[in-house]
């Protein structure tokens, strides 16, 4: 039907297909377990750049508190794994046995009854999800139904991660405090520490994350993606077609939220521990950022967004480490500044384009009068 | 008390205030069913603040707004686009990284709950439709074509199918001409003809030639209140009409 659709869709499939191949195929032949478990962290924040390709690059809401509801994903499966470690065998030398060690430090005697439904996997999985989608919709509900948008969410996104932060921080028997939840063993019995293990919960984050993309993609693909886009260019002309805005934007909010909470929960999983510095201010923006660099309006681009500036930051720091947060803030001024549109941008607007005309051009010699642009590059 | 009456729309002493301002004063304004109504005056005299406020952009002070005999005052703007009210504004408001067909799709009144628009598809119907429109608002040309790549008229006539393909009762337009070409003008004239057909209109319009060839029924504001109101000739005759508008 419509072309420029078609062809962006083209584009996409094939950006998709690279995905997959380089962090199903490549990385995992090219990097030893050590690096490769790095990379599955990496793609955790991944999951929250195309949460945030949803809500801020289509629907124009930008959240600066994805951290709140990655945390919140990664804590709700901490949670778990940390009573399955806290089993009365392990905790024999405790005062109370049977207890995370956290509760028994700061004088905690019983486990507090919203610790009790962590006990049970499929509540926990179930919780990943669902209690960073409440609280995503009641936030939504409230500023969306009252017309608050723009840089007024932005600041209250950002207050609401300051504010759980401190919550987590300050309730240390309940929550860990600022160590977080540490010393995650297994999952069902089944260790999560050794490399086998570790590849297993890599490639289950991979497929996690494609499913993700591919639900995202059918999303964007939908007239709800198109009102999203409507919503972002035209919020008044889009009442004045007879769709309440605010339903949309709760609808896109939760889902980005929870797409986040998945990241959060395999953060959880591939990294062994959760904690508030995950959660916070500076979290928040940094996942903005990757997801601005990748490109806000592309689903590939926020994940090889995510990917390159935690591997730059892995390298870099690793090297200079006093200079990292300057190279952060300079990436992103670059970004703004010079192309708006990411990385992705860069390829869908100046590389596609040359391929395209190389192709035409060479297609031309022999084809006399073919001008019409080729959907896919010629590869 | 029953304040029925057979008016499609019944606006009784309307006042709206901003910071004290009264930008409209105890107005009433009667739309017949299939009326074309032009709504002139001078600037700041409140035209489009009354398009505002039946539209629910702007929350009335005190009176009562009437849309088939149904108190409207108080309603979310979506809600009242759902009874049948359209409205275009000044300014073409489409969405200018959508293309076309997807401007006319999105306006078509269904599946307009996230759940319908989720699993929302392009039937055969939906797309005849969308087609039928687009011919009428001289856009058949190219459906693909990214809204913000139209020209101003087009972007005007596209806003115009977008309401059309609502289909509501009563349509409201601010200044459909402003910013046409002459031709343009002509062949939004004979648009608005055509589209105001099995329906109830309000124009708001500046441009008195173009009045002229449409109005049936015309009314003046000043100062939010209602000056003068007749057909376009008694309104042109009417001395105090001369003095505060068509006099400069």
């Amino acid at each position: 039907m419509s072309g420029i659709r078609t062809d962006a869709r083209t584009l996409e499939l094939i950006g998709f297909a690279l995905v997959a191949a380089l962090i199903l195929v490549v990385l995992p032949l090219a990097l030893d377990i050590f690096r490769l478990n790095l990379v599955g962290k990496y793609l955790t924040y991944s999951f929250v750049a195309v949460g945030l390709v949803l809500c801020w690059g289509h629907t124009g809401i930008l959240s600066l508190g994805q951290g709140v509801f990655f945390g919140l994903g990664g804590y709700c499966m901490a949670a778990f794994l940390k009573l399955e470690a806290s089993s009365a065998a392990n905790t024999k030398i405790q005062s109370t046995p049977g207890i995370p060690d956290f509760m028994d430090w700061n004088q905690i005697t019983e486990l507090p009854f919203f610790w009790v439904p962590f006990k049970s996997l499929s509540f926990s999985l179930l919780a990943v999800v669902v209690v960073p989608t409440i609280a995503a919709f009641i936030l939504g509900a409230a500023m969306f139904k009252r017309r608050v948008g723009g840089v007024y969410f932005a600041i209250i996104t950002q207050a609401l991660a300051a504010v759980l932060t401190i919550l987590i921080i300050g309730q240390q028997g309940y929550t860990g405090g600022i160590n977080g939840i540490t010393d995650l063993r297994t999952l069902l019995g089944w260790d999560i520490r050794p490399d086998s293990a570790k590849y297993i919960l890599y490639f289950v984050c991979c497929f996690l994350l494609l499913g993700t993309m591919f639900l995202a993609r059918f999303v964007i693909a939908s007239k709800l993606g198109r009102i999203l886009v409507a919503i972002r260019d035209q919020e008044e002309r889009v009442r004045f077609s007879g769709y309440d805005v605010a339903n949309f934007k709760i609808f896109v909010f939760c889902l980005a939220s929870a797409i986040a909470a998945l990241g959060g929960a395999m953060f959880t999983l591939q990294v062994g521990f959760m904690s508030p510095s995950f959660v916070g201010i500076v979290p928040s923006i940094e996942m903005v950022i990757f997801c601005a660099v990748g490109g806000r309006h592309s689903l590939v681009g926020a994940v090889i967004g995510a990917l390159a500036v935690n591997w730059g930051k892995t390298l870099f720091s690793e090297s200079f480490p006093e200079l990292w947060l300057f190279a952060m803030g300079g990436l992103f001024i670059g970004v703004v500044l010079a192309f708006p549109r990411g990385l992705a941008g860069l390829v869908t607007d100046q590389i596609v384009p040359r391929l395209t005309r190389f192709g035409a051009s060479r297609l031309g010699s022999s084809n006399s009068r073919h001008t019409e642009p080729s959907p896919a590059p010629a590869e | 008390m029953n304040n029925n009456t057979d008016f499609l729309l019944a606006l009784e002493n309307v006042s709206v205030s901003f910071d004290g301002f009264k930008a409209v004063n105890e107005l009433n304004l009667y739309i017949d069913k299939g009326e074309l109504r032009v709504i002139i005056g001078p600037n700041g005299a409140g035209k489009t603040t009354v398009l505002d406020l039946i539209c629910g952009r702007t929350r009335v002070s005190e009176g009562s707004i009437k849309f088939k005999n149904q108190e409207i005052t108080g309603y979310k703007e979506q809600q009242i686009v759902r009874l049948g009210i359209g409205r275009k504004f000044q300014t073409p408001t489409i969405y200018e990284d959508l293309t076309v067909f997807e401007n006319l799709e999105l306006s078509l009144p269904r599946g307009r709950n996230v759940t319908g628009a989720l699993f929302w598809s392009r039937t055969d119907e939906v797309a005849q439709r969308v087609t039928e429109v687009a011919e009428m608002i001289f856009l058949e040309g190219d459906p693909d074509q990214l809204g913000g790549t139209l020209s101003h008229g087009q972007k005007q006539w596209l806003e115009i199918g977008m309401l059309l393909i609502q289909d509501p009762e009563l349509l409201m337009l601010d200044e459909p001409v402003a910013g046409m070409s002459v031709s343009e003008r002509a062949k939004t004239a004979e648009l608005l003809n055509e589209i105001i057909k099995n329906r109830s209109v309000i124009v708001i319009e500046h441009d008195m030639k173009f009045v002229e060839s449409i109005a049936h029924r015309v009314t003046v504001l000043h100062q939010g209140k209602v000056l003068a109101e007749g057909d376009m000739q008694s309104v042109q005759a009417n001395p105090r009409v001369k003095e505060v508008y068509l006099g400069h």
